[in-house]
């Protein structure tokens, strides 16, 4: 199955012969983000994974939002489009379904792709249309200063919830699952190996893909992740997620109970054939929703990796194939039949 | 018998039943007929929004009137000459329209207790004097539909639901309607259906046969053919023609079509005809609301299409950001208004020209976009590909403001030569044009002051744009206070600078004193009017203007070489408001915004009035 997917992503994407680094990637802007915010370590973790694709750089295209994220475009010499307010994802789809050639990617935060505009990350992602869609979550608003967000955590304290939030935040992997995407996957700003082996996989898939990538707001959300960070509990409260792989974290594994659900139990406490095998490619999406509610309500266990990774057709490529059979079909258009096409009549 | 024939030289026929009654396609086909024998013709489709309203009631009723002549002819007519009501509430609905002495089939089957009652009439106005004024025939189109369709193995229920081609029949045999186009058109509807097929023919020639045969009609008419300008004619609709401008000018541009558009009327039909020509490599996203269909046209234009959106007045007030945003990254997109009766929800399928002002102003910032409109149903073709010129020329949002009576009202189109439209090509940007190889973004063409358009995929030219101010050349983000003014004034300049054609006025004799302006769709009506007054022997002076920003640069002098301008508008005096800030002129207004397509009768009295007036 990973043949079957593998490269399909970028096949239609122009590839150059040079050699590329990152430095080919860094465009003149001074980045202007805070200091210490994570999304330094995610520039920079994608300014050095983009050589390796190999692309033609004119053909890959950077769409945002509004945001702190959605300033990232500016700092890729790439193409790029830094739009407005949760409207990437729409945009974005316009210029990849009428350009199989490029490589699109949507760069979002938990606020521009959750809130203001949900409705387009959604409708993106059953379209399937070939995006490599990167959410920063950091759990609130930075640019604003400091709101709470739709995955901030009840009772947040913020500005505008000096009592503390009452909303039930998104888990975004559970939305985008319940919202048929092809290719769901977290990673974490910090593990610049991981970030880059999910996009790897994320630009190898050919549809949709959704990377959830916790960031850290240090100035107004510092530490939301920290346990992921902390060398003493990390390894045991991150389970990886590899496809074929048994699901586990350095002391935790994942195995079904007799009552059909998933449980994380002490890894020393269950036989190994007991461990679930991960399978991101089942047709069946319910073990990845599974898995994504397991980090209720937060950081107890958290999966980390691709949840879900199936192969399904791409719209920009059966939009295009519609076009080619009506041409088949029809013959090419032709200006002159289309308007004499209907009741004509002569007069003098 | 042989039965008299009568010469007249033109007719406006209303055909008036319940939604579900097939009043559209019996008007569609009679217009057809109309079209083949050469009339000139104009339409006005009348129905509720809803899709079933209750059977029976006054808000079901839908209609579809049909004004041809002998002659050339601007408007669908003021009052039908003649109604064909299927029911009770088709007549009650329509007989305050109805002048004196004029002709009114009814369908008497319709006329029960239970449906008199729905609609308010205490006794059958068929037995009573209600109708003393007019020329009644009763036929019982039902019934007779029944019993010409006995032989066939239909339910009373199907066969009864023919009776709109009974009425079609026997209106053909009325008005001398040539009708094999209507049997292929039945034969091929029902293609898959064949019985159903031959009873709607049954039927068909039953009412014409009834016609020919019944004491009920000693007449029948003639309209001759009109003398029209030579050339190869269609019918069409405003949306049809408008789709059909959109593929041109992709053609014309040599660039892709891109529609992204959500569903909403009277605008989802350009959508439709639209998603048929996909052979012209055109791609229709139905988008998952108005924002998304407006963001992937933006989108496509910026990867190199000719990015469209199409919609309503409710639309485009969801689209104003992503309109804003295709502003300031300066890159072509055309936005299709169809306008409709609001606020809100309004009135969705009649019309309207209250959306002038949104088109113009209805953004955050100063935002100025250049709009168009057309003037009739077939000159949406033309408007669509004006348009698409002036958004690929100078890199811009364009707003096209059609409206509900141009979208669904028909007139006959002349086709043009496709070897006469316009090239409206502009080569992409391939080469850096900075110092160095460096490429910048907004730099800008001195005539024009279009930027150039780089597309991804354009080596060497990689570059960002995006919502926030720009510097000047180089397109990086700016907050200095002077390169904001310097963009502000400069994206404005660029749209006041748009090449559009002097306003042309049509003043025969020259010493008229009073101008009637108009824009949009009024200028039907208006032409109408103002042809009234001339027969009658006044003087009045009529322009329409089609671009509304930029103005043409002679508004101003035309309008102050008239001692008054009349301005009918369907709105509160949009366009109005704009001329008196503008050039400081006395405009007179006339406004009514009933849904409803000005009147010829109406306007002339107005025109007339002002005439007088000292």
């Amino acid at each position: 199955m990973t043949e079957l997917l593998n490269g399909k992503g970028l096949s239609l994407v122009p590839k150059t012969d040079a050699k590329q680094t990152l430095k080919d990637f860094k465009s003149d802007q001074e980045v202007r983000w805070c200091p210490g915010c994570g999304d330094y370590a995610i520039l920079a973790a994608v300014q050095s994974f983009l050589p390796e694709l190999g692309l033609r750089r004119e053909n890959i295209v950077f769409v945002s939002g509004i945001g702190c994220s959605s300033r990232f475009p500016y700092y890729l010499d790439t193409y790029g489009f830094h739009s407005i307010h949760g409207r990437a994802p729409a945009i974005a789809t316009g210029l990849a379904a009428s350009r199989p050639d490029l490589s699109v990617w949507v760069i979002t935060g938990d606020g521009d792709a959750l809130s203001i505009g949900g409705n387009h990350l959604i409708h993106a992602l059953r379209r399937n249309v070939n995006l490599n869609i990167l959410l920063f979550n950091n759990r609130i608003y930075g640019l604003t200063k400091g709101q709470y967000s739709p995955t901030s955590e009840v009772g947040k304290i913020t500005k505008s919830t000096p009592m503390g939030s009452l909303d039930k935040p998104f888990n975004p992997i559970s939305l985008a699952l319940g919202a048929e995407a092809s290719f769901v996957a977290r990673t974490i700003d910090s593990d610049r190996k991981h970030l880059q082996s999910v996009l790897r996989e994320a630009t190898a898939h050919r549809g949709t893909s959704l990377v959830e990538i916790y960031q850290n707001c240090n100035i107004f959300n510092d530490n939301a992740f920290e346990p992921l960070k902390d060398p003493e509990v990390r390894d045991d409260i991150t389970l990886r997620l590899e496809h074929g792989q048994p699901i586990v974290s350095a002391s935790k594994a994942v195995v079904r109970g007799d009552d059909g659900r998933i449980a994380v139990v002490p890894r020393a406490d269950v036989a190994a054939e007991r461990i679930l095998v991960h399978d991101a490619h089942s047709p069946d999406p319910s073990l990845a929703f599974a898995l994504s509610r397991l980090d209720e309500p937060a950081f107890e266990h958290v999966p980390i990796g691709i949840f879900r990774q199936v192969d399904r057709p791409a719209y920009d490529v059966l939009m295009a194939e519609q076009l080619e059979e009506a041409v088949a079909q029809q013959g090419p258009g032709d200006l002159s039949d289309l308007l004499m096409g209907g009741d004509t009549w002569r007069i003098g | 018998m042989t039965k008299q024939v009568q010469q007249l030289d033109r007719v406006i026929i209303r055909f008036a039943g319940d939604s579900g009654d097939g009043m559209q396609l019996t008007g569609d086909r009679f217009t057809a007929g109309t079209a083949e024998f050469g009339n000139d013709l104009s339409t006005l489709p009348n129905f509720p929004a809803e899709i079933r309203a209750p059977a029976g009631t006054l808000p079901g009723v839908s209609s579809f009137q049909l004004h041809f002549a002998d002659h050339d002819i601007l408007t669908p007519g003021d009052a039908p000459n003649v109604l064909v009501a299927m029911n009770p509430a088709a007549l009650k609905a329509n007989l305050g329209d109805l002048p004196r002495g004029a002709d009114i089939i009814v369908n008497t089957d319709e006329f029960t207790k239970r449906n008199l009652q729905k609609v308010g009439y205490e006794t059958n106005p068929l037995e009573d004097d209600t109708l003393a004024e007019w020329r009644v025939h009763a036929v019982p189109l039902t019934s007779l539909t029944v019993k010409a369709l006995e032989g066939f193995d239909l339910s009373k229920k199907d066969a009864e639901r023919s009776k709109n081609m009974f009425a079609l029949g026997l209106l053909s045999w009325l008005y001398h309607r040539p009708i094999e186009h209507t049997i292929t058109f039945l034969q091929q509807k029902f293609a898959k259906k064949p019985e159903i097929a031959k009873a709607n023919i049954a039927a068909f020639q039953a009412g014409w046969n009834y016609g020919e045969t019944t004491e009920s009609f000693s007449v029948s008419y003639e309209v001759k053919p009109a003398r029209l300008a030579p050339g190869v004619y269609r019918n069409i609709s405003g949306n049809q023609a408008l789709a059909y401008g959109l593929i041109a000018a992709s053609v014309q541009a040599k660039l892709p079509l891109f529609l992204g558009s959500y569903p909403i009327t009277p605008a989802s039909d350009i959508l439709h005809e639209l998603s048929k020509h996909k052979r012209f490599g055109v791609r229709t996203f139905q988008a998952e609301d108005e924002i998304a269909g407006v963001g992937a046209a933006l989108g496509a234009a910026f990867g190199g299409a000719l990015g469209v959106t199409t919609t309503s007045g409710p639309g485009v007030a969801l689209k104003a950001e992503t309109v804003g945003l295709g502003v300031t990254t300066e890159l072509p997109l055309i936005i299709v208004d169809v306008q409709r009766a609001g606020p809100s929800t309004g009135m969705p399928t009649k019309t309207e020209q209250t959306d002038l002002l949104m088109a113009m102003y209805g953004r955050n910032g100063e935002s100025p976009v250049p709009v168009v409109a057309p003037m009739s149903p077939s000159d949406c073709f033309d408007a669509a590909i004006e348009a698409a010129r002036i958004a690929v020329k100078y890199r811009t949002p364009v707003m096209l403001l059609s409206d509900g009576y141009l979208a669904n009202g028909s007139e006959p189109w002349r086709l043009p030569e496709i070897s006469e439209l316009p090239d409206i090509s502009q080569a992409f940007t391939t080469e850096p044009n900075g110092e160095d190889g460096a490429f910048l973004p907004f730099k800008r063409d001195e005539e024009t002051l279009a930027r150039p358009w780089a597309i991804p995929g354009t080596a060497g030219l990689e570059h960002r744009i995006g919502g926030i101010e720009k510097a000047d050349g180089t397109g990086n983000i700016s907050y200095d206070p002077d390169n904001h003014d310097l963009m502000v004034r400069t994206r404005a300049a660029k749209i006041a600078g748009i090449d559009v054609p002097d306003l042309e006025v049509d003043d025969p004799d020259g010493d008229a004193r009073v101008l009637v302006l108009g824009w949009g769709s009024t200028y039907g009506p208006i032409a109408a009017a103002v042809r009234r007054i001339r027969k009658s022997g006044g003087k009045v002076a009529q322009a329409h203007l089609r671009h509304l920003n930029p103005l043409p640069a002679n508004t101003g002098e035309v309008l102050k070489g008239y001692d008054k301008v009349l301005l009918p508008e369907i709105n509160l005096g949009q366009l109005a408001l704009l001329l008196r800030a503008r050039y400081l002129v006395d405009i007179i207004s006339y406004n009514r915004v009933r849904g409803l397509p000005f009147k010829a009768e109406e306007l002339a009295g107005v025109i007339q009035d002002v005439i007088d007036s000292d």
